[in-house]
């Protein structure tokens, strides 16, 4: 057995940032990392778009090199799988039988795709996207005037239509709920980008699901629940991410929607901590209330949260949930809870760009929202995540009112 | 020393960031504190346009990613970015915002 010291089960860059937060932390003794794949840590926003559309041949996006990696003192083990964890040994054990004993743990195991009755496994014409290999198998398929048939009108589903449209392919998104992003945008946002999809080509079906996918040598057919049937090339399943809890299970931490982790991300059994999209933990600034967040900025800052508090610190989760997604040339991004939000105030900033703000009954900002070309809501989001994250209430004319500054609303 | 004029001092808002475009490429000007900077308009991480960034105080951060560098060093000071940003000597006469592009 080797010598305790840091564990992380995971190889995303929610472990690596915990790794390379624990040397911040002055951490000295023995930091391994165990990832699954068989890359070093990279980023994932890219595999939606620019790995599936740009031109050249594409390339996982790392987020440090190996050098940086040894000369921090990090062991990574790649293509590595965890099979067990031992809280009572505080150990891990490898699939090749390896025990590894920890200090302490930080589990950062992400997500995986979920995946729909009819293909409980990808095929040759059947995909879903969450790692590299994934998104090289799709690119693959995109070829122009290529059928591709998408399952799901969340944030994957919508960025593989508009990645698929630019690469000239024929696309078809179907969402089962009545509209797209119906369980993450506002209502006026998600219209902005159906037409931004329709207007690029794209056939949207919304209010209809799969019910029969019949796969054959040259293309799948996909009988809908209307009865319509559409004929793919290729058939591209977005339907959201499942937490990677099956260790965390089984060594009898407490799970409930991605493991259970305190303000300061540590799990139900001593000296192990949970991270990124595979936990589930308590926001502050919405009265305690539970959620998981799939996003990368949050993988990023619990990683390093995790980090500095097994490195001793006792740092309690502070943030505002922030995500964005890119489709054509708009960008969206929402900062905050929107469902907390009883009243919206609008902000214009131009033809099909605008500001959403969220209004919880007792007037604080809970959330903001917005939409645009380029990156043209992204610094009001963001001084909208310092007014939320400050707790503050705001005016409705003075959020709605294009000439006031947001920034003018934080000093106040 | 080639100073290039970018734009009358009112024009940038204290603590605020401008896009300059220049002989093909772009560059973020900022003005601080009564003080005018310059770096290359692109973030090192992904290649975004930092003025549709927040400045706060010497801190210019990307609109994307959150990469945040200090406008006067280029200096990357916190992750996703990892390399700095080149800067520009800027100076102001007669109202006007010079950078210079050597």
């Amino acid at each position: 057995m080797a010598a305790a010291g840091m564990v992380i089960v995971g190889g995303g860059e929610c472990a690596l940032h915990g790794a390379l937060a624990l040397r911040q932390a002055g951490y000295s003794g023995p930091v391994t990392l165990i990832g699954s794949e068989h890359h070093l840590p990279y980023e994932r926003p890219p595999l939606s778009k620019d790995v599936l559309a740009a031109s050249g041949a594409p390339s996982p996006k790392h987020s440090v090199d190996s050098s940086q990696l040894a000369d921090a003192g990090i062991d990574v083990r790649l293509a590595s799988v965890v099979q067990k964890i031992n809280p009572d040994a505080h150990s891990v054990e490898l699939l090749d039988q390896t025990a590894i004993t920890y200090e302490k743990l930080l589990i950062a195991t992400g997500a995986a795709a979920r995946r729909l009755p009819f293909a409980q496994q990808p095929t040759a014409r059947i995909l879903y996207l969450r790692s590299f290999e994934d998104a090289l198998n799709i690119r693959r398929a995109l070829e122009p005037g290529r059928r591709i048939v998408i399952v799901g009108g969340g944030f994957i589903g919508l960025e593989v239509a508009a990645s698929a449209r630019r690469r000239g392919a024929v696309v078809t998104v179907v969402e089962t709920l009545p509209r797209l992003l119906a369980r993450v945008v506002p209502e006026e946002i998600a219209a902005v980008v159906e037409n931004r999809h329709r207007g690029a080509g794209v056939t949207v079906l919304c209010d209809v699901s799969v019910v029969q996918v019949d796969e054959s040598a040259n293309r799948v057919l996909i009988t809908l629940s209307d009865q319509r049937e559409l004929v793919a090339d290729t058939l591209v399943i977005g339907a959201g991410a499942i937490p990677c809890v099956e260790i965390a299970e089984n060594a009898g931490l407490h799970v409930a929607n991605g493991i259970v982790v305190d303000k300061h991300l540590r799990a139900s059994a001593p000296d192990i901590y949970a991270a990124g999209d595979c936990c589930s933990f308590p926001l502050h600034l919405y009265g305690g209330r539970r959620v998981r967040l799939e996003s990368w900025r949050n993988a990023h800052e619990q990683g390093a949260l995790a980090g500095r508090n097994m490195a001793g610190a006792c740092e309690a989760l502070s943030s505002v949930p922030w995500f964005w997604s890119d489709q054509y040339n708009l960008t969206l991004q929402v900062a905050g809870l929107v469902d907390e939000g009883a009243t919206t105030i609008r902000r214009s900033l131009g033809a099909d760009s605008f500001l959403l703000f969220h209004l919880h009954s007792d007037g604080r900002l809970v959330a903001a929202s917005g939409i645009g070309e380029g990156n043209v809501v992204a610094r009001d989001i963001r001084l909208a995540e310092r007014l939320i994250a400050g707790g503050a209430t705001p005016s409705a004319h003075s959020l709605s009112s294009p000439e006031v500054k947001l920034k003018s609303l934080l000093v106040a | 020393m080639h100073y290039v004029s970018v734009c009358s001092v009112d024009e940038i808002d204290d603590e605020d960031v401008r896009r300059f475009d220049h002989e093909g490429k772009s560059y973020a000007i900022y003005h601080v504190d009564g003080q005018f900077y310059a770096t290359d308009g692109l973030c090192t991480h992904e290649h975004v346009h930092l003025c549709d960034g927040l400045v706060q105080g010497f801190i210019i951060e990307c609109p994307k990613h959150n990469g945040r560098f200090d406008v006067r060093t280029g200096k990357a000071i916190s992750a996703p970015a990892r390399i700095s940003l080149r800067t520009y000597p800027a100076k102001v006469e007669q109202g006007v915002v010079y950078i210079c592009l050597d």
